[in-house]
């Protein structure tokens, strides 16, 4: 069986407006925090694959989270922005990190 | 609460990038095959995780986070992970630095010295 098949099942699609969960907790992590809080739009699915915040505590990582490529328009994540109004940021981002 | 890990820098002023290329010392190449051997990325037997190595390099204190080199980080991080996993104890490490110490001055670690940066 695949880690895929195993996994969590996936709850978006591309063009889904997602919001990034703020939060702060202890351990790996692997959304970085200028992005927490965040609104973007899922640009793809890119699979499942074990939780790297439980491989990090020497644990199996399973049931492995579905990891979504969010797109980020560059002036919602940096106050005084001064590049391109269309310019955006993808960043991959694992399901439990995403909110509706 | 800690709001922001000092590894998690991204977006804060940190001046030019260098854009140059260094070369390695051999210690460095070193450290990179051990990390490879570990992972399981060569040879047969898993020891560790890459999320074990970033989540000791993202342990370290601050100050001396800020010190180290890309390769340093990494031959701290995978030595607390081997003793976390309990394939080496504190106390071998101990006796085993205290050794290589005791070994003095070698042409590899003279190489090491002369680097700059």
């Amino acid at each position: 069986m695949t880690v895929e098949k195993m996994g969590s099942v996936p709850l978006y699609r591309s063009g889904d407006r997602v919001r990034v969960r703020k939060a702060a907790p202890l351990g790996h992590v692997r959304t970085p925090f200028y992005i927490r809080g965040h609104a973007g739009v899922v640009e793809r699915y890119c699979g499942a694959f074990p939780n790297p915040e439980e491989l990090a505590q020497q644990r199996d990582g399973l049931p492995a989270q579905p990891l979504y490529r969010v797109r980020f328009r560059q002036k919602d994540v940096w106050p005084g922005y001064r590049g391109g109004a269309a310019d955006v940021i993808e960043i991959e981002i694992f399901q439990h990190w995403i909110e509706a | 609460m800690i709001e922001r890990s000092h590894h998690d820098m991204g977006g804060l002023p940190a001046g030019k990038v260098k854009r140059t290329e260094h070369a390695y010392d051999d210690w460095e190449l070193r450290v990179d095959a051990m990390m490879m051997l570990l992972v399981g990325v060569v040879g047969g037997s898993k020891r560790m995780t890459v999320d074990e190595l970033r989540k000791n390099i993202e342990s370290l204190p601050p100050a001396d986070y800020d010190k180290m080199g890309y390769y340093d980080r990494w031959v701290i991080s995978l030595t607390q992970t081997m003793i976390q996993r309990g394939v080496i104890t504190t106390d071998e490490l101990a006796r085993k630095l205290a050794q290589v110490e005791k070994r003095g001055q070698t042409p590899f670690s003279r190489r090491q010295q002369t680097r700059g940066g």
